[in-house]
């Protein structure tokens, strides 16, 4: 570096952290060195997250949250999404990229998601950073919700119609409470404007927050590796990990690597399938809004079924409660319980190389069955496999698997046979 | 309260439960100019009259091959700039009173037409060849995809009068399933052959008014790729090199 | 350790190259939302030319008519107010109209294609007030009592003759636009378009 710029980043380091941020996070962040593909994930979520937000941000600039009717009695929102997509240039363009975006981190988040339940990513010490991260996630749940009824169409205004009465269930304040969200006694104008507000400013802000508290977690603790072994416990003399090398540049380059193979992935579908088969844009949402004609076909987008599913087993009241308000504590409980798996976990080893075969066995059925889950989400409740065997009972079943897995995980993963865990991360 | 709110709640899923299957004809979409302008004439001339495309411009027509001029003097009945969009004159509610529901916007409905049971094109051919007679009705119209239509039959003067056979076939269940045969009554001007193509022209219209851009963005789409398919070569070339670093 | 040390010449190649193509995705990435920022489909169908007649436009009178969202004025000047243009020459800044601020066929005295029918965008050039007119003389204008008739922009006081042109020593620093126009018919006038692209 020439003395000029030493001394321009000396006033700066004077008065702010920035080159010691820079070595802490980048250049002198040790990170173990034997990360996989699984590793991608993580990085992949933060690039979704910014393009996400400066998508959002010129979609703004056109979008107009009105449920009011133009003149040719269309939604204003409505057409302010058409008019994005067909009278500004570059606008679907931008639009496909946001509208993808939405399930591309989804899709990104389950996977990292399950790479760190595949190698006890969320084991001590990084409780804080799974908590962080699950919180992220019900976050982006609402984030993704509001966010879905801005287009204004027969999807929107039914999906969050029903999500809404959902708290309703609540015993004693959930009939008021609908309506605080909704700000009406249907979903209208009032509930358009603030799902706006909600899903601009405030959820992004929370978002952004806590991505922020999942990093500085992760590089306060270290990052975890397929092996499972704290590379912190064997240094070398010059005080870094044996097994680490800096994240920068070794895993910036690794990561762009990354980034390009997903994004190859992502402007497959942008361009020649930014509908993703009626998944990612719902055919009923190129339909206005209607409050008075439900459409026949309504399911939630994909990256809810699986939840959605959960709440749809529950058709038995207990406890003098209705079977409603048992759906909605399964749905949030499947969401939350996911928080509680580093308590839940008591197995010696962390990661799957090094577990036994009840945790491979439990935690295939349980991938299989979540998928299940997330594919009868998407059909009505009549729907058989086959046209023979009916869909509610095996959605029931692995909805009861869903939670008996986390439940009796203390169990299970403490009597499971592991085989010895080695000092040093393998190849 | 709590009543209408659990009946809300699942309401779609009842809703959801009784959707029949739906037997479509596949359509023939072309992209081609001529079938695009053929299209955009019938649109212009049966469509437009009851059904607007409020955000389709009419110098849009452009993208298909036709003269803002040829536009000006064949196509703008209901406009007096080309820049202005497929609007109506026609009353909202006096629609409402006339059909019983107001005619929606066409603009984006082949796309809003898509199902598990084929594409939006696929509906609007079938739909639009499957009008029969039928003396219940009030426009005397039905149609063997949308029973109980609100619509008449507009291209009636082409396609002629199809007249219904109903039977009734077993669905292995112990139901019954209704199946209507269709044959040709009074002719039209065009014969069958001829209708299909003049429908199948209107739905390609139709296609390609909802996403004017679709070619654009697959055009766009193979570059794209391309070059990323490049970057990513010569990414993991630079990862390749500076990882021999480890061991 | 320095990353820079052990940079060797095929690193360094291949760092630049991938850098060099990385640069030119973002570009590209760029380009959809910059065009975004630029007028919409809409924004040009509401800025299309208008036809405006002038059949009922008596000597003396003007007319203000909207396009692209600016006002336009269209004025029937009478002989009193063209022959104030020789007067006002000489305390003009740009008497000649050498700064492009017309259609080249508006480049005269008068800053019109016929004599008596001045088009202009009614926008100060100094900071977008719109002028308003003021064709009486002397001290019945209210401006001075040497006001030979013109425009006054009340936002900064600056002052235009008959023909738009701005006084000497005015903050604004330019005469009046005159948006393109023709004449499709002897009172017909199309603003927005002149025939020359």
């Amino acid at each position: 570096m020439t003395t000029k710029a030493q001394a321009v980043m000396d006033w700066i380091d004077a008065r702010f952290p920035l080159t010691s941020t820079y070595k802490a996070h980048l250049s002198e962040y040790y990170a173990p060195k034997n990360f996989n593909f699984w590793y991608f994930f993580g990085s992949l979520a933060l690039l979704v997250l910014v393009l996400q937000i400066v998508t959002g941000i010129f979609l703004v600039m056109h979008y107009k949250p009105d449920a009011s009717l133009n003149a040719s009695g269309v939604p204003v929102a409505f057409a302010s999404v058409e008019y994005i997509m067909r009278d500004v240039p570059g606008g679907w363009i931008i639009r496909y990229l946001h509208s993808t975006g939405a399930s591309a981190f989804f899709v990104v988040v389950y996977l990292h998601m399950f790479r760190g339940i595949l190698y006890g990513s969320y084991r001590k010490p990084r409780e804080l950073i799974w908590i962080f991260g699950t919180l992220i996630f019900l976050a982006l749940m609402a984030e993704a919700f509001m966010g879905y009824l801005l287009p204004w169409g027969q999807m929107s205004f039914w999906g969050a119609q029903v999500i809404v009465n959902l708290f309703s269930a609540i015993p004693v304040i959930g009939p008021d409470l609908s309506v605080v969200i909704r700000g009406d006694f249907v979903v209208s104008d009032a509930t358009l404007n603030r799902f706006f507000s909600f899903h601009v400013i405030a959820v992004p802000l929370v978002l952004i927050g806590l991505v922020a508290a999942h990093i500085v977690a992760l590089h306060e603790v270290g990052s975890n590796n397929p092996d499972g072994v704290e590379i912190k416990k064997k240094k070398g003399p010059d005080g870094h990990p044996l097994d680490g090398i800096p994240f920068h540049p070794y895993y910036t380059v690794k990561d762009i690597v990354g980034v390009v193979g997903f994004l190859i992935v992502f402007s497959f579908i942008v361009f020649f399938a930014p509908e993703g088969g009626g998944y990612f844009l719902e055919y009923n949402n190129f339909i206005p809004a209607d409050p008075l004609k439900t459409p026949p076909h309504i399911a939630p987008v994909w990256y809810f079924t699986p939840f959605y599913s959960l709440l749809r087993a529950m058709v038995w009241p207990l406890f003098g409660l209705d079977a409603k308000f048992w759906g909605v504590v399964a749905m949030g409980g499947g969401v939350v319980i996911i928080a509680f798996l580093p308590w839940l976990d008591r197995s010696p080893a962390k990661s799957i190389r090094y577990r036994g075969p009840i945790f491979k066995t439990l935690l295939t059925i349980f991938i299989i069955g979540f998928a299940i889950l997330g594919f009868l989400g998407t059909k009505p409740p009549s729907y058989a496999f086959f046209g023979v065997i009916p869909g509610a009972p095996v959605a029931q079943l692995f909805s009861l698997y869903y939670f008996l897995f986390f439940l009796t995980m203390p169990v299970w993963s403490k009597i499971d046979k592991c085989k010895p865990v080695p000092d040093r991360v393998t190849g | 309260m709590k009543k209408l709110l659990t009946a809300l709640l699942f309401a779609p899923l009842l809703a959801f439960a009784s959707g029949a299957e739906l037997h479509l004809d596949k359509a023939p979409v072309s992209t081609e100019p001529a079938a695009l302008q053929n299209g955009a004439k019938l649109f212009v001339n049966y469509c437009l009259n009851c059904h607007g495309a409020s955000y389709m411009r009419y110098n849009r027509l452009q993208q298909i091959g036709l003269s803002e001029q040829m536009i000006k003097d064949n196509l703008m009945f209901t406009a007096d700039k080309v820049g202005e969009p497929m609007r109506i004159a026609m009353q909202r509610d006096e629609a409402k009173q006339w059909f019983g529901a107001a005619p929606p916007d066409l603009t984006v409905v082949a796309r809003s037409r898509a199902s598990e049971f084929g594409s939006g094109a696929d509906w609007l051919y079938t739909y639009l060849r499957g009008f029969y007679r039928d003396s219940e009705r009030p426009t005397g119209w039905n149609n063997v995809i949308f029973e109980n239509v609100g619509m008449p039959h507009v291209l009636y003067e082409l396609q002629g009068e199809q007249l219904a056979k109903v039977s009734e076939k077993d669905d292995g269940h112990g139901g019954k399933i209704k199946e209507i045969h269709l044959e040709q009554g009074k002719p039209g001007k065009m014969s069958k052959d001829e209708y299909d193509k003049a429908t199948a022209d209107l739905v390609s219209y139709l296609v390609w008014m909802g996403e004017p851009m679709a070619e654009t963005r697959k055009t766009i789409g193979t570059f794209v790729i391309a070059f990323l398919g490049l970057l990513f070569v010569l990414s993991y070339l630079l990862k390749k090199n500076f990882w021999k670093d480890i061991h | 350790m320095s990353v820079d040390q052990k940079m060797d010449g095929s690193r360094r190649q291949l760092l630049l190259v991938t850098s060099a193509a990385g640069g030119v995705a973002v570009a590209a990435a760029a380009v959809p939302f910059v065009a975004s920022l630029t007028p919409s489909e809409r924004a040009k169908a509401a800025g299309a030319p208008v036809e405006v007649d002038i059949s009922k436009l008596a000597p003396g009178q003007m007319m203000t008519v909207e396009w692209r969202g600016k006002p336009v004025w269209i004025i029937n000047r009478t002989k009193e107010m063209l022959d104030s243009l020789k007067k006002t020459e000489g305390e003009v800044s740009d008497p000649n109209s050498e700064k492009p601020m017309q259609p080249e066929y508006a480049k005269n005295e008068g800053r019109s294609i016929k004599p008596e029918i001045l088009v202009a965008v009614g926008i100060c050039t100094h900071l977008g007030c719109s002028p308003s007119d003021k064709f009486k003389t002397g001290a019945e204008s209210g401006v001075s009592n040497d006001w030979p008739g013109g425009f006054l922009c009340p936002c900064h006081g600056s002052t235009f003759d008959m023909a738009g042109r701005v006084y000497k020593n005015k903050p604004a620093p330019d005469n009046l636009e005159i948006p393109p126009h023709k004449y499709v018919a002897d009172t017909k006038i199309l603003i927005g378009e002149d025939g020359k692209a």
